[in-house]
């Protein structure tokens, strides 16, 4: 089984892997350049688990193969934070304890900075159905949905 | 019944516990470096996976695998003559007490496949491509047996039997033919005859609940490695690394200090991950390949193989006098087991009449066996199902009577001195205070519109105690670390340093949680029950409190005054005496010198927690249903629960939240569906349709504080009672909107548009 060449960037770093064919993007972040943040719920984008930004789209990386990547800039939750100081998503998401066990945690991350970066200043039924993609079980969604209501009020004043 | 009980004190003066800091495990999980039982690797790993029978009932004829060994790259392959064939015994490991040899049947089948997806080989190999390829080469020859799924299908006379062993336990004589139903159990109090005699007013219902799993959104992974000198280590996403010690050891014949068990971050677990179904099988893995083997579940496996929680009918008739008193409760409780006896129905029955002063009642519950997943402990586990039948007949009751439906829970409510239905006698409960904190809610009083309806329902959990160990140690300059043996589902590790630090005066960025090895730290019971802030807060706090007495005795030692002339308060030692001007010692000075004190400063503690406060809740959810395609908009829902003492109250709202979400999918949408054959059909996500953000409201967590005396800082447990109330208040409400009785779950679009349409 030939295996493929693929250059990509990841969080703003140029990178190299060789992927066989039916490679998934998710398995090549976790298995070949060792980014374990984005988790596998599911396998079939039904779980949002795998949230990762691929030229500015919000993607699942469990249904986009590797060999795609090619050329591509993508974005994931190790990408978030600048150097030690946390996003401001993440930073709410700690004070609204907007996680339990932390699984879909780095999926739902994502998914808000997608939302956040399109729509600077979301309805909380916007934010509902932006995020119904990502499937949480602990939370019943409450806090997430008040962490990111509350990130984006903070990143609109600092852009004001 | 009621008599005059001392309420301890509601007013600590307490400056950690109550507060909201953030998590110590927190950035980890905000940023992706949390590892994850599937994040873990090894070097030199192979990956297994299992091969699963593809019928729900069938006999293994025989097992060929040698094409599969044959394979390049194919390490291991083993089968259940792998395993010791284990006698019949209970084991108290998991959340209960359960069988070995049903364990080490769930995890490898021996003789017959009781369920689609059931384990009947497993192989290692260098590649995950290769292991599929492997798998694909085992040839299995089966004999397909009649199934059966529907548990009163399973109790009838004529029913397919799983296994021709299975006598039902608990009946007046040993039975002379073999059943499905493993066990009946009963409860009774008074004279149930009298009591209905007695009632103006009775109600007979038949409710039905699906079979509904977990959803943790980890598949269960474990990486395991066997050691040439026979030491094993574990690394797996379970909710106690001890319980999967002791499996480990028990279904592969080893002794429980070989094996080492690292608790990985787990990823949600609800129950489901009270039990082992990877761990054993890579252990034998690793010990045929010589190297350490990775398994990770997938999605459809986690839905045909694990978990769910049983599918039931219940049957309730209430009697009650024209005031609203109830006489009489008849309760019978059917539930699914799945393929090995051990359904809920024990504590189903347990906590179905347990929000209620009811002076006569039978309770009889069946354990089923059917050919589906053997189910495993899901929040609260038993108790939801009967609450659903329960809370529904009660809210059908009320109107009959002329009541509002919480004044008729008010009236026959449980409170301090009353015995409970299950045995003991309540003591220090907030149930009261719980429903009258709803009734009082504007939410109660609230206008409806059209196509809109409210309902209420209460619910009751035990929570647990049990024993575990905790660990202070007091580093040189001054700070704490805590060491557990409990994994951290929800934010535990932050409540344990919050309790220690309360102890020990410390801000609580100076405590920092460890969730250890089962080598590092003493035994402790599984995270699970609602017991690890009751118990294992307990051993903590203790064990901080040793070490307050330590540091007492050091600065006594510093000062030459005796013991009682120090206090320990913001975090120092202070003197007492009056004679003496000594200084404050804090913490860090103490530490600094604690080689010429006594040496290094730590405590262990090791108990049995007893006296777990029960919890109560009361919910209000409304609804607006679409009277076209009978779809179910949850448009708010408030819940009240006593919590003892709120450590954390944002995580004690969450665990509320997050309870009353799974109840609303449990009510709405979720349910196992299986094809003629009794394959499972939603194996997915896609199709089996947990709650999404879109589908929710905010969800208003009310939090009611009675204290429970026997914890140091009040504290009962939390995580169950959420989960309890909610089918029956979403099916209440979805009744009212529609105005007519729903009793069977989920109420699914095409259910609710077709019970419409026949009004």
């Amino acid at each position: 089984m030939s295996r493929t060449h693929v250059s990509a960037t990841v969080n703003g770093d140029p990178v190299e892997f060789l992927s066989d064919p039916g490679m998934t993007l998710l398995d090549a972040l976790r298995d070949e350049l060792g980014l374990t943040g984005s988790k596998e719920g599911c396998g079939s984008g039904d779980c949002g688990a795998c949230s990762v930004i691929v030229d500015g789209r919000l993607v699942c990386s469990c249904l986009m193969l590797a060999p795609e990547a090619e050329g591509r800039r993508i974005e994931t939750i190790e990408g978030m934070a600048d150097g030690s100081v946390l996003h401001p998503l993440q930073r709410k998401f700690l004070e609204h304890a907007a996680l339990q066990c932390g699984f879909c945690t780095p999926g739902l991350l994502v998914a808000a900075k997608a939302l956040l970066d399109a729509h600077p200043d979301p309805s909380e039924r916007e934010a509902r159905y932006w995020l119904a993609g990502n499937l949480c079980r602990c939370t019943g969604y409450d806090k997430v949905i008040r962490a990111v209501m509350d990130a984006a009020a903070e990143l609109r004043q600092v852009r004001a | 019944m009621t008599d005059v009980l001392e309420r301890p004190d509601a007013k600590l003066d307490l400056k950690v516990v109550g507060t909201r800091p953030v998590r110590p495990d927190g950035a980890d999980k905000v940023t992706g470096r949390a590892t994850f039982g599937a994040d873990l690797a090894m070097p030199g790993q192979l990956v297994g996976k299992i091969k699963r029978s593809p019928h729900a009932h069938a006999r293994i004829l025989s097992i060929d695998t040698r094409k599969a060994r044959a394979l390049a790259g194919v390490k291991a392959v083993v089968t259940a003559a792998d395993f010791p064939d284990l006698a019949s015994e209970e084991y108290e490991a998991g959340e209960s007490a359960s069988n070995l040899r049903d364990i080490s049947l769930n995890c490898m089948a021996r003789g017959k496949a009781l369920y689609d997806g059931h384990a009947v080989a497993a192989v290692a190999a260098t590649s995950a491509a290769i292991a599929d390829q492997a798998l694909g080469l085992i040839e299995v020859k089966y004999e397909v047996l009649p199934h059966v799924i529907d548990v009163e299908a399973a109790m009838a006379a004529d029913a397919p039997l799983l296994d021709p062993g299975l006598f039902t336990q608990g009946l007046e004589a040993k039975p002379d033919k073999p059943s499905n139903i493993a066990q009946r159990n009963q409860l009774l109090r008074g004279d149930l005859k009298a009591g209905f005699a007695a009632a103006d007013v009775t109600l007979e219902r038949r409710y039905t609940t699906a079979a509904v799993h977990q959803g943790y959104i980890e598949p269960h992974a474990t990486v395991a490695a066997f050691g040439a000198d026979g030491q094993c280590q574990v690394w797996s996403s379970s909710q106690g690394q001890f319980m999967v010690r002791t499996y480990c050891a028990k279904l592969l014949g080893l002794e429980s200090s070989d094996v080492r068990v690292t608790p990985a971050e787990i990823g949600g677990g609800f129950g489901g991950k009270t039990t082992v179904y990877l761990e054993p099988v890579a252990l034998a893995l690793s010990r045929q390949a010589g190297a350490p083997v990775k398994m990770v579940m997938t999605r459809e496996e986690v839905f045909r193989a694990t978990g769910p929680t049983s599918g039931a009918v219940i049957e309730v008739k209430l009697g009650a006098k024209a005031d609203g008193t109830l006489t009489a409760a008849d309760v019978v409780l059917k539930y699914q087991a799945g393929a090995f006896a051990g359904s809920p129905v024990g504590a189903g029955s347990m906590t179905a009449l347990a929000c209620y002063d009811v002076p006569n009642f039978r309770i009889t519950g069946y354990d089923v066996v059917t050919n589906s997943p053997k189910v495993a402990a899901y929040r609260a586990p038993g108790a939801p199902i009967a609450a659903f039948a329960i809370e529904c007949a009660v809210d059908e009751l009320a109107p009959k009577l002329g009541l509002d439906p919480l004044a008729l829970r008010m009236k026959n409510a449980v409170r301090d001195g009353v015995k409970a239905a299950y045995g003991p006698t309540f003591r220090n409960i907030g149930y009261v205070e719980t429903l009258e904190s709803i009734q009082n809610h504007p939410h109660y009083r609230a206008p409806l519109g059209p196509n809109q309806g409210r309902g209420v329902a209460v619910g009751f959990w035990f929570n647990v105690g049990g024993e575990s160990t905790a660990a202070v140690n007091i580093g040189e300059d001054g700070t704490a670390t805590v060491i557990t043996g409990n994994p951290d589902i929800g934010g535990s590790r932050v409540s344990m340093a919050m309790m220690a630090a309360e102890v020990l005066g410390l801000p609580i960025e100076r405590v920092r949680p460890v969730v250890a090895d089962t080598a590092s730290i003493g035994f402790s019971m599984l995270t699970g029950g609602s017991r690890t802030t009751f118990a294992t807060g307990m051993a903590v706090t203790q064990a901080a409190q040793k070490v307050v007495a330590d540091l007492k005795r050091r600065a006594a030692q510093i000062w030459e005054v005796p013991i009682k002339q120090v206090d320990w308060l913001g975090g120092a030692a202070v003197c007492l005496d009056p004679a003496k001007t000594c200084p404050d010692l804090t913490l860090a000075a103490l530490a600094a010198r604690s080689a010429r004190t006594g040496g290094p400063i730590g405590a262990q503690v090791s108990l049995t927690a007893q006296g777990a406060g029960p919890g109560f809740g009361a919910h209000i959810c409304d609804v607006e249903v679409d009277p076209e395609t009978g779809h179910v908009t949850i448009l708010r829902y408030t819940a009240a629960q006593d919590v003892g003492r709120a450590i954390h109250p944002s995580y004690v709202e969450g665990q509320i939240q997050g309870g009353v979400a799974q109840g609303i999918g449990w009510a709405l949408n979720e349910e196992y569906v299986f094809d003629a054959a009794g394959r499972m059909e939603n194996a997915g996500f896609l199709d089996y349709r947990v709650p999404v953000a879109s589908d929710l409201p905010m969800i208003e967590a009310i939090i009611i504080e009675v204290a429970n005396p026997r914890h140091p800082f009040g504290a009962k447990g939390v995580g169950e009672v959420p989960i309890v109330p909610p089918l029956a208040a979403v099916a209440n409400a979805v009744s009212a909107a529609i105005g007519v009785r729903m009793t069977d779950l989920p109420l699914s679009p095409p259910k609710v548009r077709a019970a419409i349409d026949a009004r």
